[in-house]
Formats: C-alpha cells, sequence, structure tokens
C-alpha cells in the first residue's frame, strides 16, 4: 500500500518485516529516527521475542551484534559517520567471521570539522572492511534493498551495509509501499546459519591464523563476496517479482547507453542527475547516468559493459580522498582499462554542500565541450581558499582553518576571537 | 511542479509544516516530497524547510530554490535570512505577522509582485487562541487558502493523523482552518493551483 511517510520509518518498517532478533543500537543523527522506531516496534511486541539492545556506543552495538549473530540469530544495526569509524575495528571481526548482519549507514560526513549533514565518507571509509555496499536512490529502495540485503547476507553469510543518504533520504517524506511481513516472507526464508555457536555442537570461532593460512582465509573471503556479483542480480529479479516493481541490481543505466558523455554516481543525486539528464538531452546533448547501486563487490565487467561506448566519463563522488582526490573514480578508471573513454573525478556535496541542477548543468556543458578538468571540485569557493592561504602565509599563528572561513563569510556562530 | 519553502526557528514545527504539506498533497492524489535543511539543532535557530508537490514523481532531491511559495513563520528572520531568494515572479508570500507588508519595511520590495498573493496573517495570535503553541499548522491552512496547493480536507486529515496520538488533533485543525477562512476572507478563492 502506497504511503506517505518518512524514508526512515520506511526503512525501519521493511526490516521489521525482515523479523530481525536481535537489534543492537546506539544513536546518532541522521541515523536515530530508525532504531527509534524499530525500538518502538519491538516494544509494542509486533516482533515477539526480538530484543532491542540499548548499548553504549557503536563499538558495543558491532560487537553485540557479532555475538548475537554468531549464536544464529538474524541480526541488525544501524549507524551513521563517526559512528561507524568507532565500530571499524569489528566491522572487520564481523566480515571476517564470516557473520550475515545487515546494517543501515545513514550518509554523513566525518569531521573535523564536525558536521551532520550528507556525504559519502563515511562508507567509503570503509570499502575494503569486506562488508557488500549497496547504495540507494530513493526511500522506495531503501525500503527494498533491506529486504534483499537479509537474503544475501544470509545466502553468502557476509554482512551488508545499505547506505542510504542521511537527510536527504532519511528524513524526506515521499510516498513509499512497504514490502509486507507476507510479501517478505514469500522472498525470504527463516535464517539457517552457516556459522553458528551451538552448545550441542561445540566450535571456536575467531580463532589466532598464522601465515601458513591467513593469505587463504583473507582469498576466501573475496571470492566470497565476488559472487555477490552473480547473486545480486538473481536476487533482484526475484524480489521484483514479489514486490511487483524493478529492482535495482549492480548498476543502473539511464539513457547512456550510446551517449557521448556518461555521468556516473551513487546514491540519492541520481534522481537531480536524471532530471538534469532529461533537460539537456532536449537540447541535443548526447548525455546519460549510470547509478553504480553495488558498490562492493565492485562489478567491473558490467560497468566496463555499460560505459565502453561513451567518449568522457564523469565521475561524480561524494568523498575525497586527501592526497589522491577520487574514490569511485579510481575504480571506474580500473573497469575502463584500455578503453578510450577519458574519465573525470569531480567531488561535490561534501558535508551537505547541495548538488543542484544549476550545477550540473554546467558541469556537463563543460564536459561535453571538452573543457572539464581531469579533477574538479563542483561549487568550491576558490576565494574563500585564497584569504585563508593568505592568512596563513601572513602569519604563522592564523589560527583554526574552519572558525576563520566561517567568519570570513560572516557566519555569526563564529564570533569574533 | 509547485514548491513550497517554509522559514521559522528551531522549536516552531517548521520540519513538521512542510511534512504535514506532503501528506496533505498525497491524500489529494498528488506526488509530494517534504525535506529539512537543518542548521545546529537548537531552539531559536533559523530553520528552513521544503516541499514539492506535483502530479508526476519528483526525482530532484535540491533544496528549493526557486520557491512558488513562502512562508515565514517568523518576521525577525526578514532581517536575518535572505528569505525571499529565488522567488519566482508569480510567486506566493504568507507572512506570520499582525503588520502589513508595508510597516514590515516590505512595501518597496513587494512592488516588483503580484500584490493580491502576498500577505500577511497574525497566524501567532490564531494559534495562541485555539491551541496555545506552534503557528505552523495555522499557516498551512491560511497556505491553503492562499494557494490552493492542497485542500483543506486533506490538510486536516494529516493534522489529525500526525496529531491524534497526543491528543493535539483537534485544537490543531481548528486553528488551521480558522487560518484558512480568515485568509478566504482576505483574498477570496485561490487563484491557482
Amino acid at each position: 500500500m502506497l504511503e506517505q511517510l518518512e524514508g526512515s520509518q520506511a526503512v525501519a518498517r521493511a526490516v521489521a518485516a525482515c523479523r530481525p532478533e536481535v537489534i543492537p543500537a546506539y544513536p546518532i543523527s541522521p541515523q536515530t529516527h530508525i532504531v527509534e522506531a524499530l525500538s518502538a516496534i519491538v516494544k509494542a511486541g509486533e516482533l515477539g521475542s526480538c530484543q532491542f539492545v540499548n548499548v553504549e556506543s557503536e563499538y558495543a552495538a558491532m560487537s553485540l551484534a557479532i555475538g548475537a549473530s554468531a549464536t544464529g540469530a538474524r541480526t541488525y544495526t544501524a549507524t551513521a559517520s563517526q559512528g561507524l569509524l568507532y565500530m571499524a575495528e569489528a566491522l572487520y571481526n564481523a566480515s571476517g567471521l564470516g557473520l550475515p548482519i545487515v546494517m543501515t549507514l545513514a550518509n554523513r560526513a566525518i569531521g573535523a570539522p564536525i558536521n551532520i549533514w550528507n556525504d559519502h565518507s563515511d562508507s567509503m571509509s570503509q570499502r575494503d572492511s569486506g562488508w557488500i555496499q549497496l547504495y540507494v536512490e530513493s526511500n522506495q529502495e531503501a525500503a527494498d534493498t533491506h529486504v534483499l540485503a537479509f537474503r544475501l547476507a544470509e545466502e553468502l553469510s557476509l554482512p551488508v551495509m545499505v547506505c542510504m543518504d542521511g537527510f536527504v533520504l532519511t528524513h524526506a517524506y515521499e510516498r513509499v509501499d512497504v514490502p509486507s511481513a507476507e510479501q517478505v516472507e514469500r522472498f525470504l526464508p527463516p535464517y539457517e546459519p552457516r556459522q553458528v555457536l551451538d552448545p550441542d555442537d561445540p566450535v571456536s570461532i575467531g580463532a589466532m591464523v598464522g601465515p601458513e593460512a591467513f593469505m587463504e582465509v583473507k582469498y576466501l573471503a573475496h571470492v566470497k563476496q565476488m559472487q555477490a556479483l552473480d547473486l545480486i542480480p538473481a536476487l533482484a529479479g526475484e524480489l521484483g517479482r514479489a514486490l511487483g516493481r524493478e529492482q535495482g541490481a549492480l548498476v543502473r543505466s539511464y539513457e547512456a547507453e550510446g551517449a557521448e558523455t556518461v555521468i556516473v554516481a551513487l546514491g540519492s543525486v541520481l534522481g537531480t542527475i536524471e532530471d538534469a539528464v532529461d533537460e539537456l538531452r532536449e537540447e541535443g546533448m548526447s548525455v546519460g547516468a549510470v547509478s553504480l547501486r553495488t558498490f562492493r563487490p565492485f562489478p567491473l565487467a558490467e560497468l566496463r559493459a555499460t560505459l565502453r561506448g561513451a567518449k568522457r566519463v564523469v565521475v561524480l563522488e561524494k568523498a575525497l580522498a586527501v592526497g589522491v582526490g577520487g574514490i569511485v573514480s579510481q575504480n571506474v578508471r580500473i573497469a575502463l582499462a584500455g578503453c578510450d573513454a577519458h574519465v573525470h573525478t569531480v567531488i561535490a556535496g561534501l558535508g551537505g554542500r547541495p548538488i543542484t541542477k544549476a550545477s550540473l548543468y554546467g558541469l556537463l556543458r563543460d564536459a561535453d565541450a571538452e573543457r572539464l578538468q581531469p579533477m574538479t571540485f563542483l561549487d568550491l569557493d576558490h576565494e574563500l581558499v585564497q584569504r585563508e592561504l593568505q592568512r596563513t602565509r601572513a602569519k604563522r599563528r592564523s589560527g583554526p582553518h574552519a572558525e576563520n572561513m566561517l567568519r570570513d563569510i560572516g557566519v555569526v556562530a563564529a564570533g569574533p576571537v | 511542479m509547485f514548491q513550497i519553502r517554509i522559514h521559522g526557528r528551531g522549536g516552531q514545527g517548521v520540519v513538521t509544516a512542510a511534512e504535514l504539506l506532503s501528506l496533505a498533497a498525497f491524500a489529494d492524489g498528488k506526488f509530494a516530497q517534504a525535506f529539512p535543511s537543518f542548521g545546529s539543532e537548537r531552539t531559536g535557530a533559523p530553520v528552513t524547510s521544503f516541499c514539492r508537490v506535483d502530479e508526476r514523481e519528483i526525482r530532484t532531491r535540491e533544496p528549493v530554490l526557486a520557491p512558488d511559495a513562502l512562508v515565514i513563520q517568523d518576521a525577525t528572520l526578514l532581517h536575518h535570512v535572505d528569505v525571499f531568494a529565488g522567488l519566482q515572479a508569480e510567486g506566493y508570500v504568507l507572512i506570520n505577522s499582525a503588520r502589513p507588508f508595508a510597516e514590515l519595511g516590505l512595501g518597496e520590495w513587494s512592488g516588483g509582485f503580484r500584490p493580491e498573493r502576498l500577505l500577511c496573517v497574525a497566524a501567532s495570535e490564531i494559534s495562541r487562541e485555539h491551541l496555545g503553541a506552534r503557528p505552523n499548522t495555522a499557516l498551512l491552512g491560511g497556505l491553503a487558502a492562499l494557494t490552493g496547493v492542497v485542500s483543506l480536507h486533506s490538510l486536516l486529515g494529516a493534522i489529525e493523523e500526525r496529531f491524534a496520538a497526543a491528543g493535539r488533533a483537534q485544537a490543531n485543525a481548528a486553528a488551521a482552518r480558522a487560518c484558512f477562512e480568515q485568509v478566504r476572507d482576505a483574498c477570496g478563492e485561490p487563484v491557482h493551483a
């Protein structure tokens, strides 16, 4: 049934329809509404014996998730930003032990300077933690993808992170058809763990492994994750039939076939990009878009097949690898090795900077006219940066950059020293 | 597409207002999208929220930069925030104030816009009379009367859905209805929806 819902509510209800048995949670914006809603659902008795555990930190949340999952319980949690960093060690343990935990990441920037708004710095920082990473464009996709995530995680015995843009999606009200418990039941069988601590059949997990087998264990993790490249499209097809709407899988192409310029991005910005693509195509520009739905494992072959005809590929990414530039574009370049396409890195939307249609028009017109540099910071206020550099040169103790620049642009909160 | 931007301060229900508007538009059978622009989450700080209403699926996620309608929940913001940024020439403005545009120092500014689409309404007074609290629901009633972007029936339904559990539905609905009637009496039937 279609409803007008907040994204966080839609996700909470879709997760509840998957009948998790343990939910350890620690609040952090912009994820909090999701676990708040789930706590109410558990409290109301709608999930039977499901345990919602308020823990003292994100490190504890993931550690408890590991323990719960290892006993054979379907386990879910959610976090964002610094919370993800705080659980980083446990993330590697969850994947290394092969535990099918599902986690929502409400994408948010990482400090310093502290910032609560959306970008992809958090999930990108953990891209190599062994978790599968799926990115969603809308709240309908967010709700549906969690259902797929549980099945995927449990079939491969690997953890899955569903990345949804903080605030932009988590706090947005739009129409969503939340998968019902009946629909989910037809798609998601009861959890039968591959890795389980069972008193009747005791084993120990997490053993010390030396040089004699460590590489083999890690290699196996890679092989297992790569299996998701076949499994995700198969599951997306099956879920699509169960829910009666098409599901994204590895990459989704929008008018990209035969386009000279193709813009590649992840998450909710695709909506704005698609509007821009439509209008620029009406002007006669040969432009299309590709959504990278699955980032880990990285769909090299599928992306190569989708992009190989393009003259230029513009990778719009909401994270910055300081000291080198793009993260997504590095992966895209691997996919396009040996192809003629020029790959451009565009860093955009850091810390919640809006990515506007006007900026996208400018960007794509520059690309179309062969004016786009290999590396661009979209809508960067170069003059503000230059003035701060000037202050730094003028005085050795010129003060903190963040506060100086806020004062420069007249943001009241910074105030005079 | 009809785009609304709501300006107010933390604690005035600015975010809730956009959400209610989207619920009402959905009930009217439209596509709607509401989302906030949070600053530091504290009482009294300027807050902005957005709502888009359309006959077809809304894909864009950029903030509302060129609003068709503005709701200013707190007139003191006029001097701190560029609330009118991007307002369409044919746009509507609804300000929560007992004083008219001229007295708010907007006489000259308003010359560039259609006068019948610019209105001040004493929503705080209406709200105090009916529920003693936030002006957001009253202003939504006023916006419905001024623009017709949502029907009063759907707005009252959204208010019921949102506030019933807290026992505040009736008072909020009364405030919305009172402001709707006041604006309708001042402006007549809405020019556009």
